[in-house]
């Protein structure tokens, strides 16, 4: 099993590593955060973000940025920033603790503010994403964020409940069962759609060369028109029920929000299953893109400045069906001129789901496209 | 090999000039733009791979924890 991404498994749960009186935290200062800072808690705490121990300090930012490392020369491509407007902690200096608190949930952690620091947006987007076009997502979300960032580190009081319980295993507990399963190489294949014959194609190419596959699903923030996190799940669980060896999958969930950041975002993706104990991880085409902002194969290439990544990935370009061969074939594998091929489109697929046709069984396993109709709002409103 | 502190985020390493021109000869239309950039690319390489396997140091406690939950959860039988 491959070591946790810096060297060590981080787990930053508050009962487990610090001494102090619950009631004594109650009486800091306490700022309220959203959603997705609360799932990059979790994250920090679960390990999920090795070696990150808290929100990003300005000098790992600058190396983020500049270098695609941390400060200590650890690969890490994507900031993880906890952005404050000064009105909301008033009477905060760095060396001071604080709560972290959610309006859903009350109080998620706390912070030890090591430094209070401003940031230019517009080179954080520029060099995050490759663009300060305020029509990508992640450009937008950046503009959107406050002026000041708090960089310290974080200890979880509580974690957030999730609807997917069931299937939120944090790295601990995968590496765990990777061991039970006797798996030693394990490969991560990271979806956001439900799946279709190509999907399962590649899953099931890559895993005849290794002992498992972890299907990993990213739960959170979507955008209008993606498939429902429950649909996702569903169309998963009915896969693997009928087309999976019950011994050589399995699914659990990553909750964190995508930032379209196409190929920093496919290194960052490849960090946390790293953490999951996996060695190898599936990068196809366009990974973590949206529009046209990235190169087909942008995320690809990329992974050639990490030799010291240390996780495999593996590259799928592209793949469709070959009506002369009869089969899900790959560029490198079929002769055949391209009019006998037949892509796996999913906005095609999703037409179809969304008139409640079932596509054919060369596009989908019909298992599935059942399973999806079934509910009543498959997509994101 | 001596070392020297160049600056704040770099450190001057010598290594013998003959290697410095072999690399130098190398790296001539690969994506490597300088001497450095090889040399700093093939030490990342050779300090990952030394690093060795990982065995998860679990307590006795945690395992338990870990092993209920995955069970609870039909992970585990």
């Amino acid at each position: 099993m491959p070591r946790p991404h810096g060297g060590k498994l981080i787990d930053r749960h508050i009962n487990r590593h610090i001494k102090k009186q619950l009631e004594e935290i109650k009486k800091l200062p306490k700022l309220e955060i959203n959603t997705n800072l609360s799932e990059d808690i979790e994250n920090i705490a679960n390990g999920v973000f090795s070696p990150l121990n808290g929100f990003l300090c300005r000098n790992d930012l600058e190396s983020v940025l500049n270098e695609k490392r941390l400060a200590d020369d650890t690969p890490w491509t994507i900031p993880i920033l906890l952005d404050v407007d000064k009105r909301d902690i008033p009477n905060v200096n760095e060396g001071d603790s604080i709560i972290l608190k959610s309006k859903e949930n009350g109080v998620i952690a706390t912070i030890d503010i090591q430094e209070i620091y401003t940031f230019n947006k517009e080179s954080l987007a520029k060099l995050v994403y490759g663009t300060t076009d305020s029509s990508h997502p992640g450009v937008a979300n950046v503009q959107n964020m406050k002026p000041y960032v708090i960089g310290g580190n974080i200890s979880l009081i509580k974690s957030t409940p999730s609807t997917f319980d069931k299937y939120n295993l944090s790295p601990k507990e995968t590496r765990f069962l990777f061991k039970q399963k006797g798996w030693k190489d394990i490969v991560a294949f990271q979806t956001r759609n439900p799946p279709h014959i190509g999907h399962e194609y590649v899953q099931k190419t890559a895993l005849t060369f290794v002992d498992g596959i972890l299907i990993n699903p990213i739960i959170g923030k979507k955008k209008k028109g993606d498939f429902s996190d429950e649909v996702i799940l569903a169309s998963y669980e009915t896969l693997m029920k009928h087309y999976y060896l019950k011994e050589r999958a399995v699914m659990s969930i990553l909750r964190t929000s995508m930032k379209y950041a196409g190929p920093r975002e496919a290194i960052h993706h490849a960090i946390m299953r790293k953490n999951f104990g996996c060695t190898h991880f599936i990068v196809g085409r366009d990974h973590a893109g949206v529009g046209n902002y990235y190169g087909p194969y942008d995320a690809h290439d990329i992974f050639s400045e990490f030799p010291d990544l240390g996780i495999i990935p593996l590259f799928f370009r592209s793949f469709s069906r070959c009506t002369k061969c009869g089969s899900v074939v790959n560029e490198k594998i079929c002769p055949h001129d391209q009019k006998y091929h037949i892509n796996f489109s999913g906005k095609k697929i999703r037409e179809l789901l969304q008139n409640g046709e079932i596509p054919s069984e060369d596009m989908m396993r019909k298992e599935v496209a059942e399973t999806i109709l079934k509910f009543e709002k498959p997509f994101v409103e | 090999m001596a070392e020297e502190k160049d600056e704040k985020k770099f450190t001057t390493i010598s290594i013998p000039t003959p290697l410095a021109e072999k690399i130098k000869k190398r790296i001539k239309g690969t994506g490597f733009t300088s001497l450095s950039s090889y040399v700093t690319y093939v030490l990342r390489e050779v300090i990952s791979g030394v690093e060795e396997e990982h065995e998860e140091a679990f307590s006795k406690e945690d395992e338990e924890r870990v092993k209920d939950r995955l069970r609870a959860l039909g992970y585990l039988d």
